[in-house]
């Protein structure tokens, strides 16, 4: 899955190191986050005993628990960098790209943990509570995120400016962001039918093992997360810099225009 | 003479497209300027850049004193710019058009409507829907929003297209007029003999730069 | 800027006037919402009584799709967007403008709506101060964050399947506030309704605010 393989075609070394996805750091950071969704999975399956109450689905928390805070902390990790992006962007010497680009790379990658998030959600719900979904503040919220970082990727791939495309996204995942808590509130005060926030009520029946399986997982996840927002950013960049190189060649065909009459 | 726009090797981009690619121009206040070339070659971007709504990738640009690549927003209130499109409501008749429009630059109704008198726009003909008006007919009443604002830059981008023989010539003398009261004048037309003759200077385009500038 | 924002929302007012597209087709389309429902639920009049408040905010929540759309669908024609730019208006005063012609114009929807219920669904007006101030709390709200995503969608093409995707989730919480408190004016529960009416207060000072911080950049290109 970590591939360092180098381009084929023949670059100079310089550019040859800004064309791979894949550096040192990430590479290891790769080997980790592998090697210990591996050890998660035995872990969870194998190490960990049954639980008293929901028996084997509760190895579904060492999946879908550590998912869904990797998804929120993609997102705000997004809306941080919107926010630098609109406050600071114009100032920066690189106007702004390099937010952009985490902005984008941690919405992918918090778009598709929601929806795991969410499958193995709907999944541990039939088995706990016999319903695929509940309609709680914390669910609720949670399917807004979805759908609003959904239309959130779905503006960023609009055929517009960069700089207009990445300045609409940066506000629509401000927006999106500010709105969550007030989803969150309105959904909460009209009905809460289940438990709290996950850990805090799941500490009663998590015992010891249980809850280090459930720490050695989130680990991974956020480890798997990070790779991932690494070479989502790598290849956003990969594709601007095609892009530029393009412009380049744009510009010199468009000045040749003019020696052809 | 101050320089009414200065660019130096101006990039301007359209999407992934340059459509201006190095363009080097200086316009004096108070000069009459012709832009000549064929289609696509970067005439009407030009004037959308010089009026402020381009964001410039590189170069340096100065209209009016104001530099473009630093804030776009301070120029645009001092030109006028007459564009393929009429920037009309459809909706709206003629005389609500321009009343609108002058309004939103603080001009008073009294000018607007002067404005409109001097283009041929008048009695019933202000109460028609823009969307029932010709083509010729939609192209006055917008130059009747650009003469209500009294720019101190002129853009027009063929200005005599559609216009039929009168309007044609009540156009040009307009020119004259705003041209002789100080204000700098630059258009983009495809009738050359008419132009020619109202221009002081032509810069012909060509690939996105400005190819000759001849006096 | 008060003057300004009056000028635009009285052009706004007076293309709809003059092309009547909210009141003739958006206004018909809300009230086929309310129809189509009863259909869906068989025509069971003691369940669509107690959906009513819900059905109307569903119908208001798509019309008003629809009206944001028309907005500035009339904005995007014919290079408006730059004789705007190249106006003096300054963008707040644009924003609060169009959010004020959506706003009226949903209202009065809502009251097409609201008589629909009543007339469909036999609903009961219990409390309509009540309703009023729910109506005009949430339909602000609603047109606030409308303006903010139609201007976030000028001048793209999809436009008018791109508006709803951005606006529907965001507007989720306006929807569910309005309900409950149509609830308690229409008489079908006994909960407090003015704690909703505070929270749609709350959401449109929020957007409000938002609006007025990004409509200058959304409507500036780079």
């Amino acid at each position: 899955m970590v591939s360092a393989t180098k381009p084929e075609m023949p670059v100079s070394p310089r550019t040859s190191a800004r064309m791979a996805t894949s550096s040192v750091g990430t590479t290891v950071l790769g080997w980790l986050a592998f090697v210990s969704l591996v050890a998660t999975a035995v872990l969870g399956l194998v190490v960990s005993p049954r639980d008293v109450v929901t028996g084997d689905a509760v190895r579904f928390l060492y999946l879908h628990v550590p998912v869904i805070w990797v998804a929120y902390g993609a997102f705000i990790s997004c809306a941080i960098a919107s926010a630098l992006f609109l406050w600071k962007g114009k100032s920066r010497a690189d106007r702004g790209r390099h937010l952009d680009r985490v902005a984008g790379a941690s919405a992918e990658v918090g778009v598709v943990f929601t929806a795991l998030a969410l499958i193995t959600g709907a999944m541990w719900g039939r088995i706990t509570w016999g319903v695929y979904w509940q309609w709680d503040a914390r669910l609720t919220m949670t399917a807004m995120m979805f759908v609003s970082f959904l239309g959130y990727l779905a503006l960023r791939r609009l055929p517009t400016e960069p700089s207009v495309r990445s300045k609409r996204a940066a506000i629509a995942a401000l927006v999106s962001s500010v709105n969550l808590p007030l989803v969150h509130f309105s959904v909460d005060w009209w009905r809460t039918l289940h438990q709290e926030a996950s850990l805090s009520v799941d500490e009663a029946e998590i015992t010891g093992n249980m809850y280090s399986v459930l720490l050695f997982s989130s680990v991974a996840f956020v480890l798997t997360g990070i790779w991932l927002v690494a070479h989502r950013y790598r290849v956003i960049r990969l594709e601007e810099i095609r892009d530029d190189e393009g412009l380049e060649l744009a510009i010199a065909a468009r000045r040749a225009e003019a020696g052809v009459d | 003479m101050a320089a009414a726009i200065d660019f130096r090797d101006v990039v301007v981009l359209l999407g992934r497209f340059p459509a201006l690619a190095g363009a080097t121009a200086n316009v004096c206040e108070g000069e009459v300027v012709l832009l000549r070339g064929p289609n696509g070659v970067g005439k009407t971007t030009f004037l959308r850049t010089c009026a402020g709504l381009n964001a410039i990738t590189s170069g340096s640009a100065e209209v009016l004193g104001h530099d473009l690549t630093a804030d776009r927003n301070n120029v645009r209130r001092h030109v006028g710019l007459l564009g393929h499109r009429t920037h009309l409501y459809d909706e709206l008749t003629v005389g609500d058009n321009v009343r609108f429009w002058a309004s939103t630059l603080g001009i008073a109704e009294s000018d607007a409507m002067a404005a409109a008198d001097r283009v041929g726009l008048t009695g019933r003909l202000l109460d028609v829907e823009v969307q029932r008006l010709s083509a010729g007919q939609r192209r006055r009443t917008a130059l009747a929003v650009v003469v209500a604002r009294r720019p101190r830059l002129w853009l027009l981008d063929e200005p005599h297209a559609g216009l039929d023989h009168e309007g044609r010539d009540n156009l040009d003398e307009l020119l004259r007029q705003a041209a002789d009261a100080g204000a700098t004048i630059v258009f983009a037309s495809h009738e050359l003999d008419r132009a020619e003759s109202v221009a002081d200077r032509v810069l012909e385009f060509s690939g996105g730069r400005i190819e000759r500038d001849d006096p | 800027m008060i003057r300004d924002a009056l000028l635009i929302a009285r052009k706004d007012l007076l293309i709809e006037w003059r092309s009547r597209v909210t009141i003739n087709q958006v206004a018909p389309l809300g009230l086929l919402i309310l129809i189509v429902f009863a259909f869906a639920f068989d025509a069971n009049r003691n369940l669509l009584t107690k959906g009513a408040p819900g059905l109307v905010w569903v119908g208001v929540l798509f019309a008003g799709v629809l009206t944001v759309q028309r907005s500035f669908t009339i904005e995007s024609a014919d290079g408006i967007t730059d004789a705007l730019r190249l106006s003096s208006i300054s963008p707040v005063a644009m924003f609060l403008g169009k959010a004020a012609a959506v706003g009226l114009q949903l209202f009065v929807l809502e009251i097409v709506l609201v008589g629909g219920a009543v007339v469909f669904f036999d609903s009961r007006i219990g409390d309509p101060v009540l309703l009023i101030a729910a109506a005009v709390t949430g339909t602000g709200g609603f047109s606030a964050i409308g303006c903010i995503y139609g201007a976030m969608s000028l001048g793209v093409r999809v436009r008018e399947t791109l508006l709803p995707l951005l606006l529907i989730p965001v507007v989720a919480p306006i929807l569910l506030a309005g309900t409950r408190a149509f609830e308690r004016a229409l008489d079908i529960s006994t909960q407090a309704g003015w704690n909703w009416v505070g929270l749609l207060g709350v959401m449109w000072g929020v957007y409000l605010a938002v609006g007025t911080l990004a409509f200058g950049p959304l409507l500036e290109d780079g």
